[in-house]
């Protein structure tokens, strides 16, 4: 079936058959070799993508699903070819990963909660974080990253597109 | 694991979809994907159609009517936990609902998909049966609805028949303004699926005696159980009331074995549950302002 | 140890770990990000049965279908190649990827379908008939044990695979004059690493060249070696490629049965193959099991507190072939006393095949279990004298004046300072102060309780187990290597030989080599030649990598150091020594006289008129290193195994609510101490990730067969890893006390944390029990055992032991 997706911004089409997920679309299609396969059956969260700006289980939705939405990988983070993202840095700076496979949909998720929560206590991060499985790090690091990612994005007054109404914005 | 192949066709319409369903045993409908798509990694469903009805607008939507709120069955439970009319009206289905797998897949999971699923350890269908829902079937013959207790009867079983689906679901709205909830649940990890999971809703007067109560048990037997603890109307829901309703609604409790978890546990930490989601909702409906409150 | 901490200029500084760059932006290089133009793709089909015959297999609907290339069996696979290699003198025990006349184990491999896609290779895997006669088969350790027992192997005689008894000093005479006894059992259930990337592999044969191309998620020590003894090829025919970034592994990726398969199929159908285990094939029949151990314990001790002697019988389920689970008995031998001046021991080390999966090498490689049986002998010893553990475990300790200790077993331990450790910790929690706080636990109804372990990490691992177990295996080196050049220019590029699965061994190297050269580590570029041009290597395996590949690039840096200055000195007409480097020049402190960097470096690569006679031209340096303390083999049942021993002292907090029979972390702390750290961020990380591991092997994981002899914990779904809902927040308290071993006092600490996490987390479970009489003795502990326990001891009845 012809797919006609949305992804970082650009417009990708291919001819994909019904039952080959988001995730080896991705990878396989389209040559974005950032999400990872774990376990296909949507437990480990090492496929995440945003959907629209929410993580989704990318093994969890078939590619001929995927069309009419935003659709952002990890590869779609960075702000050009060699620059890290404020959050792909702290995420450096705390070395908040070590054989980095979980580490796109890691980050993709703190992205995702960092859109919508401008002061995250720790429980935020963990619950944002909790749908995906790290063997290497016990999520120490991590959770420091997203603090150290969080304080950097406040104090440089960044703007935040899906910031909800329903969050209190909070002075600084 | 790739899924054995099919074919996938996105109806416009309910009556369409209603009708390919009908016309093929071997279709399936496929909404949010959380729960079937595993399945068919595993190629533990084989269907050789999907028919997608995540978008479907007779599907979709939140509704407040008189004395219910309807929830659209393709109502994602992610957008069923930020919507201000549920948590309002529906409080039960609020709190339950973060406990409902992981955030990713409450961006995709729908709350009908859940109720359809009918994991018997399933939060979504712990609070329909508890509070009483509907529901709300299309079907070739036209639309019906059932009540949630009758609706699940068995593990991952429903009276879901060929050619039907889940419309909505019809949450009772309880009219009193002391409402109160309580929930608790008890898994290996946080997000797993609950050995034990209970839900109570209770209703005080000014004077802080209970009006109405539902109680109801996930996780324990083959479906959530609604227990009858209609003794404490009329009580103050304290403790020792509490203890023997729960005691006397629990006798018959069925508790299922597996490797995470024994019968017995599964008997004695319901009955523990229960009453802690009982004291939890009266203590969160006393801390509700009576009619007329100075 | 030849640095002086204080003077460290990048060593144990915090340093960016500089791999973490490509894999923040999804570039990372994962075996399956390796498209080979023609590519074909391998589905298995396992056996449903624990043992069956294999009466016939037909391939013929499976090959019709679109897309199918080939359809492999075992009998083919085993003609054209050599079994896997046993560690043990076994050689009737016999091992093949796919299996040969009868099936062993539930999910055993059987068939390999190739296809042009995964998912086509599936649909046809469905389509192969394969007719079973299923045999006896038997999944208990202690059942297999007998002689009347279904044999795994029948050509064997039997399911022991090792039964080997060791006696260390006066251990009769020890039992017989301490005044007191304990005895008890212990059984680490069947657990491993599963690191989210599966194991994965692809290779290519290129007839033009005879070589063997491979890539592939690999922690393998002499991988390239065993692909080409198993396909009778060359061993400079079969080329591994090393850039392959490894999705974790803590040491179970050692994919050898995959690998042949995989290199089979593409000698044999003339395209590239892979093989990307699915996660099924993995948990299944990936041969990625860890140890799964009874151990009984007997431990002579007095009054005091004292223990002065201790047999240990353990007897592990390997599964149904021999893999590395026998040496993961073995290697435990050189901490066998744990950081205790036990002063004998009896050690009765037995292995059985049963029907089950097969065991490969897991972080720790058998300590972890090990550590959880000697905690508890402690543990129990301070019970039955009254005594505080803590305080029993300071009055067992090794002092930091007697090191080098050298234990029972023939291995000394380097260093350690075990009391500071512990005076630390204290300190840091004040432990007065928890004790309170458990107290208020306790008194506001919740179980509570304290955990304590202190084991120690040996690390810096060779392979001194396997002639300790297999006579006639004679190996005592294991050694590592760096290269390095500066070139003409004056860029310095270093080669490490070895892939890396998230050790930051990239990070590790310049910082070395920074140090000793005196220049920006972040100038150092490191590279991963392909194995025909490394030099040789072991693997990141036993926590050595800090030690050897530390070792190796030190000694490499010190080598061009010394070429640097000596060309130097020959320009100032100088001995060497009166020549002084630093930061990258070299300078005359008589004459005045300085040659920077760049002058060197031109004279070395351009100027030979220049330099001193029987000088090489240019400026290239390698260092094969050697174990340190690593050159004897066994002596009447005793060798030195590591050289380094770090040591971690656990201290947990938990509360449980009776009624329900969760254990909740509330505070965890560890006191870490392995010697000079290189880089903070991943001795850290290393420490964290180990702790969560070990948390998951006490209270989570467990992959568990039924009476049928299935797998029934075959996804993620049943196997529960720990997200970051379950791991608590750890705190970590330092020390260091250096190596004398190494260059700059660096231990390892790859395996730190879980070590001895799981008998921390299981002590802190039964300290918050043993009011009630009962107590937990397997791993791991879960909930339902756990609220059973609580409610059979609060109506009076005797607690239910887990089988």
């Amino acid at each position: 079936m012809k797919v006609d997706l949305r992804i970082n911004g650009a417009s990708r089409s291919a001819d994909i058959e019904p039952r080959k997920t988001l995730l080896d679309a991705l990878r396989e299609n389209f040559l974005l070799n950032g999400a990872h396969a774990g376990c296909e059956h949507g437990v480990c969260g090492a496929c995440t993508v945003l959907i629209d700006g929410e993580p989704v289980r990318s093994c969890l939705m078939f590619a001929v699903q995927a069309d009419g939405y935003e659709i952002t990988t990890i590869e779609g983070v960075a702000p050009a070819p060699g620059e890290l993202s404020v959050i792909q840095d702290a995420f450096c700076e705390t070395h908040g990963l070590q054989c980095g496979y979980c580490t796109p949909g890691m980050i993709l998720a703190a992205h995702a909660l960092l859109q919508h929560t401008i002061t995250p206590t720790r429980e935020d991060i963990v619950e944002a974080i909790s749908g995906n499985i790290c063997r290497c790090t016990g999520y120490g690091q991590i959770i420091e990253a997203v603090q150290f990612a969080a304080d950097r994005l406040r104090k440089a007054n960044t703007p935040r597109p899906h910031h909800g109404a329903d969050q209190p914005v909070e002075a600084e | 694991m790739k899924p054995a192949p099919f074919d996938y066709v996105r109806p416009d319409t309910l009556a369409e979809a209603c009708a390919l369903l009908a016309g093929d045993e071997d279709a399936r409908l496929i909404a949010g994907g959380q729960t079937l798509v595993p399945m068919l990694a595993m190629r533990l469903a084989r269907p050789a159609r999907l028919i997608d009805i995540l978008r479907l607008p007779e599907l979709a939507g939140i509704r407040q009517e008189k004395d219910a709120v309807v929830v659209g069955a393709t109502t994602r439970q992610a957008h069923a936990e930020r919507d201000p009319v549920i948590r309002a009206s529906v409080p039960m289905l609020a709190r339950v609902l973060p406990w409902v797998g992981h955030p990713p897949t409450r961006n995709r999971g729908t709350v009908g998909g859940s109720i359809a699923n009918a994991d018997p350890s399933a939060e979504i269908p712990l609070a329909a049966v508890t509070l009483g829902a509907e529901i709300m079937l299309a079907t070739p013959d036209g639309p019906t609805s059932m009540p949630a207790d009758d609706f699940f009867i068995g593990p991952m079983l429903t009276t879901i028949g060929l050619g039907e689906c889940v419309r909505a679901i019809r949450f009772p709205v309880w009219p009193q303004p002391r409402i109160g909830v309580g929930f608790f649940e008890i898994s290996a990890r946080r997000s797993d699926f609950a050995f034990v999971a209970a839900a109570a809703q209770v209703a005080l007067d000014e004077e802080g005696r209970c009006l109405d109560v539902a109680l109801g048990v996930g996780g324990v037997g083959d479906r959530p159980v609604r227990l009858d603890v209609a003794s404490l109307v009329g009580t103050e829901l304290d403790a020792a009331s509490i203890v023997e309703a729960v005691n006397a609604s629990s006798n018959d409790i069925e508790a299922m074995s597996d490797l995470h978890a024994s019968a017995a546990y599964r008997r004695r930490v319901a009955v523990t549950l229960c009453v802690r989601a009982l004291e939890e909702a009266r203590a969160n409906a006393s801390a509700k302002p009576a009619k007329g409150a100075r | 140890m030849s640095a002086d901490p204080a003077t460290f200029r990048f060593v144990s500084t915090n340093r960016r770990v500089r791999e973490d760059r490509r894999f923040v932006a999804g570039h990372g290089h994962f075996v399956a990000d390796v498209a080979l133009e023609g590519m074909l793709h391998v589905a298995i089909l396992p056996s449903q049965h624990p043992a069956a015959r294999i009466v016939s297999i037909d391939a013929s609907a499976a090959l019709a279908m679109p897309g199918v290339h080939y359809v492999l069996s075992g009998d083919e696979l085993a003609a054209a190649t050599d079994p896997l290699m046993n560690g043990l003198d076994t050689p009737k025990v016999q091992r093949h990827p796919l299996a040969v006349g009868q099936t062993r184990y539930a999910g055993e491999w059987v068939v390999a379908v190739v296809a042009d896609s995964r998912a086509l290779a599936e649909d046809a895997t469905e389509k192969v008939r394969v007719s079973y006669e299923p045999l006896p088969f038997v999944m208990n350790a202690e059942e297999a044990l007998k002689p009347d027992s279904p044999p795994v192997h029948p050509a064997h005689g039997s399911n022991v695979l090792l039964d080997r008894t060791f006696v260390w000093g006066d251990v009769d005479k020890h039992f017989a004059e301490s005044p007191r006894h304990l005895s008890f059992r212990v059984t680490w259930g069947r657990n491993s690493t599963v690191p989210i990337e599966t194991f994965g592999v692809a290779a290519s044969w290129d007839p033009w060249r005879d070589m063997l191309d491979v890539w592939a998620s690999i922690q393998m020590p002499k991988y390239p070696d065993q692909i080409a003894r198993a396909l009778r090829i060359p061993a400079n025919g079969v080329r591994v490629h090393q850039d392959v970034d490894v999705g974790g592994s803590y040491g179970v990726k050692r994919g050898i049965k995959q690998t042949v398969l995989v290199a089979h199929l593409a000698r044999r159908l003339g395209r590239p193959v892979r093989l990307i285990e699915d996660r099924l094939e993995n948990m299944r029949g990936g041969d990625a099991h860890g140890p799964e151990r009874i151990f009984d314990v007997e431990v002579a001790f007095n009054d005091d507190g004292i223990v002065k002697s201790m047999k240990i019988r353990a007897l592990d389920n390997a599964g149904a072939y021999a893999g590395r689970a026998p040496f993961q008995l073995g290697k435990p031998i050189g901490a066998i006393v744990g950081p205790y001046k036990i002063e004998s021991v009896q050690y009765r080390a037995q292995s059985v095949t049963t029907n089950k999966a097969v065991q490969e090498a897991v972080r720790g490689f058998g300590q972890a279990p090990t550590n959880y049986a000697i905690e508890t002998a402690i543990d129990k010893v301070a019970a039955a004298t009254g005594l505080e553990r803590i305080e029993v475990r300071r009055r067992n300790f090794i002092r930091k004046e007697e090191f080098p200790y050298l234990i029972p077993s023939g291995s000394t331990y380097d260093s350690g300072d075990y009391h500071t450790v512990v005076d630390k910790v204290v300190a840091h929690i004040d432990f007065a102060a928890m004790e309170r706080e458990r107290d208020r636990l306790r008194a506001s109804g919740l179980l509570a309780g304290i955990g304590i372990a202190a084991c120690l990490e040996p690390s810096g691992g060779n392979s001194s187990f396997e002639p300790l177990l297999n006579e006639k295996n004679t190996t005592t080196t294991w050694m590592d290597s760096c290269r390095i050049n500066i070139d003409g220019p004056g860029f310095v590029t270093v080669t490490i030989h070895n892939t890396s699965s998230g050790q930051g061994h990239e990070t590790l190297v310049s910082t070395v080599i920074g140090e000793v050269l005196q220049i920006d580590p972040d100038l150092i570029r490191v590279i991963r030649p392909d194995s025909l041009a490394c030099l040789p290597s072991n693997s990141p395996v036993g926590s050595r990598m800090a030690i050897m590949l530390g070792g190796a690039a030190f000694h490499a840096a010190q080598k061009l150091k010394a070429k640097l200055t000596r060309i130097a000195a020959h320009q100032f007409g100088v001995g060497e020594d009166k020549a002084v480097y630093a930061s990258g020049a070299v300078s005359d402190p008589n004459s005045g006289r300085q040659l920077g960097w760049a002058e060197l470096v031109n004279i070395a690569h351009r100027n030979f008129h220049l330099l001193p006679e029987g000088m090489e031209p240019g400026l290239e340096a390698t260092h094969v290193m050697q174990v340190p303390t690593g050159n004897k083999l066994p002596q009447a049942g005793r060798v030195q195994m590591y050289p380094c021993h770090s040591f971690e002292f656990h201290v947990v907090l938990m509360a449980i609510d009776p009624a329900l029979g969760k254990p909740e972390i509330k505070r965890y702390v560890i006191g870490h101490d392995c010697g000079t750290v290189i880089n903070p961020h991943i001795v850290k990380g290393m420490t964290l990730g180990g702790v969560a591991h070990g948390l998951g092997a006490a209270l989570l994981e467990e992959f568990v067969y039924d009476d049928e002899g299935h797998l029934i914990t075959q996804s993620f779904m049943d196997y529960l890893l720990p997200s970051s809902h379950e791991v608590p927040e750890v705190e970590i308290v330092h020390h260091c006390t250096p190596s004398p071993f190494t260059v700059f006092g660096q231990k390892g600490s790859g395996e730190s944390g879980y070590l001895g996490a799981p008998a921390a987390i299981s002590a802190a479970v039964n300290d918050c029990v043993s009011p009630l009489g009962i107590s937990f003795n397997k791993l791991p502990i879960r909930i339902s055992a756990i609220g059973d326990a609580i409610a059979d001891a609060q109506q009076g009845k005797p607690q239910e032991q887990a089988k």
